[in-house]
């Protein structure tokens, strides 16, 4: 069965006629698009998918495009200003080395996204906590953990380590 | 500020510019002071951002998921029901009139084709099936569920033949055979590696350990599926878009596929979208990208084929499972003295890369620690497992695993402290290994040294505490596995002094394309943003054989800075003679021709671009460079100089193990790596992590299982790849030695980082409660079991993962 819906989509008042079973995913991406939001598992396992729905973090290939209804939904695409000033969070990913492959990006960066909404200043056993549900196979999470935690304390010193040389080469 | 609180200036021009760091900040290592500045650089050193890092963060970057063509079919495949059976029929009769449907295409509807490099893999499988992922019928459809629902109407009689899953029984004479044309079940791959003499050499050794280890099934687990786009234009030209990390070798099995459909004198176009995550998984073609092909070159229409994640763990390659028995011995005072090694890897159905990575194991197998008598034979055997593939490390992890617990059980024998055993042993630079190895730079003893001291070798440990170390030696400059280890590079520069590079290699996030945009850069005197590298598209890219072996920044790099030279000698020459000045004294920097003798005389790059393009007879500029690096390919004797240099590292781990539970905590992990030259360490520093949380997980968690055959854990809930929760904390020390081969020095790092996570946490745990667990991955139960045995419990039993019984000795 079809029906109307209406929702704000990353600040645009947007109607359309869906069907019931269709998924949040399946509307972002293949009906409107919005190809950022990416599936990695189709069954909530990963994250890939994750979007903003109401200030929360949720997985869209679980969540189906009828419970949008009246609420706000914030994807990738609409994370950065309208004028293209990227997020704090999507600049700390990008300086941090948080993104390699980056298919997992969108998600990991709109769940600490969300995170950050709800809690200012998260310890790093709440930032692990918050992206426990997105599976990133490249950074091994220590980038991504060091962007989020900069990006809610922009003091924290800058990493100093970079190499120590040796005497033993080109002999 | 360098280790003694001083700036170093790289420059004299420093002053003057702006927006380009000049400062290399070095930590305050104990073991080297930084006494020898390098060659002044600006961009090399530099923690410079992935270039598409801003279009990954905001979605806009298209993975094969988000690449459309339009009028495209999707396709789907229909796999085995049986591990091994003869396939009676199939009625495809109903699947073909289901409303949408354009194709349906068996095994004896296609030409010949066979993929791999044993070449026993049809992409649709005719007569009979060998594994689970055997594909017998592939649709395409105008709808992904179209395509489903026809997969379903499609009616296969099999008649089940007896399979064979352990290779060990597969090796013996009345085993059923997986190919029976091939007579045996055992590869006709002799890998055999012998030098010295072992047999002497063990009667002369004061200790002696021997044991088998063994190492699973674990697959690569990128998060973006596999998928492929083919595309025939009207001619019959194709173009497929394929996550790909070799695009020309792709290209060349594609083309294959064309002229096996009767189309001669076609062109064949790869493009890659952006990869989401490699690890190996893409150095092969595999049946989804023929068979794309195939239905596309039926339908007339493009077909995309994406895999969920379901398929993505059931049809793709695992890492090889091998089964290896390791005997060392040393003399009295912990020298080595011999290496005895037999292993036997589990091929699966098919033959794929994962049976050549026994070339790769001998790396270690000679060369990790001076080893002066060496045997090795490893056999690859057919079994009706899914097949094996590359992943990171290609072997090494492995063998590096039996090697690093045997060097800790030989230690111990001999009563000597693991780091010192490790470093009495340790590669030195400048020696040849018996395998013929040319060993340049080796910071090996260093990366011990720190290793041992960051993890806090001789702080006290608590009870149930331990501390395990494992070194690895990986090619550092390429690897000539093919007949060609090149990379080639076109470079033009526009009238604004904007530089585009088109190169052979491959980025799958790793930072490739970051790598070389600042050696470019480097060399040029120009911005890192001056700099577009184009990786994506055979078309206009050079050859490359592939994003393995650690081989990018080394191959590639050294194949753009080639043709950087090239292009600023041009830029120098047409500077001189604008300037008329001598072109011994014009440097190039921020973007400037720069004349020292009269700064006056300064002039802007864009300004002498235009200037030589809108003269009379004008020009601009282009080069192109193809650098293929002097190593060797192994000989028959499989001795050889495989790279033109070797990255050295250590591993250290401390561990708590919960003797009641059989949990393994691990409370810190350094890992210590010679890479010659950081390029960029941040991006240097995210391999590290990644590798290392890849090697935490092979250690500890992670495991395809299979039953009879058949994947019963193909989904992320019950493959326990790691989380954020999982993460510890992880140091990553860069040693720097600069490689005289190596672009501005430096060498591969791509896959050390997960190489001996494995058996650093298998000696910490051993340090930590004395038990020794030899089969991966190490869960709780293999603890847990081996504590009781200890203890004198339970002394003989049944492996909780492998079921196999222990000896009730």
């Amino acid at each position: 069965m079809s029906r109307q819906i209406s929702f704000d989509l990353n600040g645009n008042e947007t109607s359309l006629e869906i069907e019931d079973h269709w998924t949040l995913l399946y509307l972002l991406r293949e009906k409107l698009g919005l190809t950022g939001t990416k599936e990695g598992c189709g069954s909530g396992e990963c994250g890939a998918c994750t979007v903003i729905v109401d200030g929360a973090a949720i997985n869209t290939c679980l969540y189906l495009a009828v419970e949008v209804e009246g609420k706000t939904v914030l994807t990738i695409e609409g994370l950065a200003s309208p004028n293209g000033d990227l997020h704090p969070m999507q600049k700390s990913f990008i300086e941090n080395g948080g993104i390699q492959c980056g298919y997992c990006s969108p998600g990991m960066i709109l769940s600490a996204t969300a995170l950050l909404e709800e809690n200012a200043a998260p310890d790093d056993d709440e930032i692990k906590h918050a992206i426990a549900g997105n599976i990133c196979r490249c950074t091994g999470y220590v980038q991504i953990i060091d962007a989020i935690k900069r990006t809610s304390q922009p003091e924290t010193e800058k990493v100093k380590v970079v190499a120590w040389q040796s005497d033993t080469g080109n002999k | 500020m360098l280790a003694n609180g001083t700036t170093k200036i790289a420059s004299k021009l420093a002053p003057t510019i702006n927006d380009r760091h000049l400062l290399r900040i070095y930590d305050s290592a104990p073991f080297k002071s930084c006494e020898k500045p390098m060659t002044n650089v600006y961009i090399v050193g530099q923690r410079v951002s992935k270039l598409a890092a801003a279009e990954k963060a905001t979605g806009r970057s298209k993975y094969i998921q988000d690449v459309t063509l339009p009028g495209m079919l999707h396709g789907k495949i229909l796999y085995s029901k049986y591990p091994h059976a003869r396939i009676v029929n199939i009625d495809t009769s109903r699947a073909k009139k289901l409303q949408g449907v354009r194709v349906v295409l068996t095994g004896e509807d296609i030409p010949a084709i066979r993929m791999g490099v044993y070449k026993d893999n049809p992409p649709l499988k005719a007569g009979k099936v060998r594994s689970y992922r055997d594909e017998v019928a592939a649709v395409a459809a105008t709808d992904p569920a179209i395509a489903e629902e026809a997969l379903n109407l499609i009616e296969v009689t099999y008649e089940a033949l007896p399979a064979v899953f352990d290779p060990e029984t597969a090796m013996q004479k009345d085993a059923p055979l997986v190919h029976e044309a091939h007579k045996t079940n055992i590869l006709k791959m002799p890998w055999k590696l012998h030098y010295g003499d072992v047999d002497a050499a063990r009667k002369e050794a004061a200790h002696i350990v021997e044991d088998r280890f063994s190492a699973t099934w674990v697959t690569h687990c990128c998060l973006g599926t596999s998928g492929s786009i083919a595309d025939f234009d009207y001619d019959n030209h194709l173009t497929v878009y394929s996550n790909t990390q070799i695009p020309s070798l792709a290209q060349k099995d594609f083309l294959g596929t064309v002229k096996a459909l009767g189309l001669k004198n076609r062109r064949v176009r790869v493009v890659k979208p952006c990869i989401g995550g490699a690890f190996g998984s893409k150095l092969d073609t595999y049946a989804y990208e023929h068979v794309a092909i195939l239905l596309a070159f039926h339908a007339r229409k493009p077909v995309r084929i994406l895999f969920d994640r379901k398929e993505e763990f059931i049809a793709t390659s695992t890492r090889q499972p091998a089964i290896m028995d390791i005997a060392q011995g040393c003399d009295e005072n912990g020298k080595l003295l011999f290496r005895d090694i037999t292993m036997i890897l589990d091929n699966g159905a098919y033959t794929s890369w994962g049976a050549t990575t026994p070339s790769v194991m001998m790396m270690p197998i000679s060369t990790l620690y001076r080893v002066p008598n060496v045997r090795y034979q490893a056999s690859c055997v057919y079994t009706n497992n899914t097949y094996a593939q590359a992943m990171r490390g290609y072997g090494n992890p492995q063998a590096t695993f039996a090697i690093e617990s045997s060097i800790d059980m030989l230690a111990r024998a001999a009563g000597i402290d693991p780091v010192e055993f490790r470093r009495i042993n340790a590669n030195q630079p400048s020696e040849v290994s018996p395998q013929g190895f040319r060993i340049t730079t080796c910071g090996l003893t260093e990366c011990i040294d720190r290793v041992a001291h960051e993890i806090g070798a001789d702080d006290v440990k608590k009870k149930g505490e331990g501390i395990g170390y494992a070194s690895l030696i990986h090619v550092g400059g390429g690897a000539r596995v093919y007949k060609s280890d090149g990379c080639g590079t076109l470079m033009k520069i526009n009238d604004y002094g904007k530089v585009d590079v088109f190169t052979g290699a491959t980025d799958m996030g790793q930072g490739a394309d970051t790598v070389i945009a600042q050696l470019v850069a480097e060399e040029l005197g120009l911005h890192i943003d001056d700099i577009h590298v184009i990786h994506t598209d055979t078309d206009v890219c050079p050859w490359d054989v592939g994003a393995h072996a650690s081989r990018t920044t080394f191959i590639a790099g050294n194949s753009a800075l080639g043709a950087a030279k090239k292009l600023k000698e041009q830029i120098v020459k047409i500077a001189s003679q604008t300037l008329d000045v001598d072109p011994q004294q014009i440097e190039l920097n921020d973007r400037m021709a720069i004349f020292r003798e009269d700064t006056e005389k300064n002039i802007d790059l864009g300004k002498l671009l235009r200037k030589t393009h809108f003269s009379p007879g004008g020009n601009m500029l282009m080069a192109e460079y193809f650098y293929d690096p002097d190593n060797e390919n192994l000989g028959r004797d499989f001795k050889g100089n495989l790279s033109m240099t070797y990255t050295f590292g250590t591993h250290g781990a401390r561990v708590k193990v919960d003797e009641e539970t059989g949990k393994v905590e691990i409370l810190n992990y350094v890992a210590a790596h010679d890479v010659g030259r950081a390029i960029n360490p941040m991006l240097l520093e995210g391999q590290v992590y990644g590798g290392v949380m890849m090697g935490i997980g092979y250690a500890l968690t992670e495991q395809v299982q299979l039953e009879k055959g058949e994947i019963m854990n193909p989904n992320f809930r019950d493959y326990k790849v790691l989380t954020a929760k999982d993460t510890v904390p992880i140091e990553a020390p860069i040693l720097e030695t600069t490689d005289p081969d190596g672009p501005y020095g430096a060498k591969g790092i791509g896959e050390p980082g997960c190489v001996p996570t494995a058996p650093a946490i298998a000696n910490a745990i051993y340090d930590a409660v004395g038990v020794r667990i030899k089969d991966l991955p190490i869960t709780p139960e293999r603890v847990l079991a081996a504590l009781k045995r200890k203890k004198g419990i339970d002394s003989c039993g049944i492996d909780p993962l492998t079921e196999k019984e222990y000896d009730c000795t």
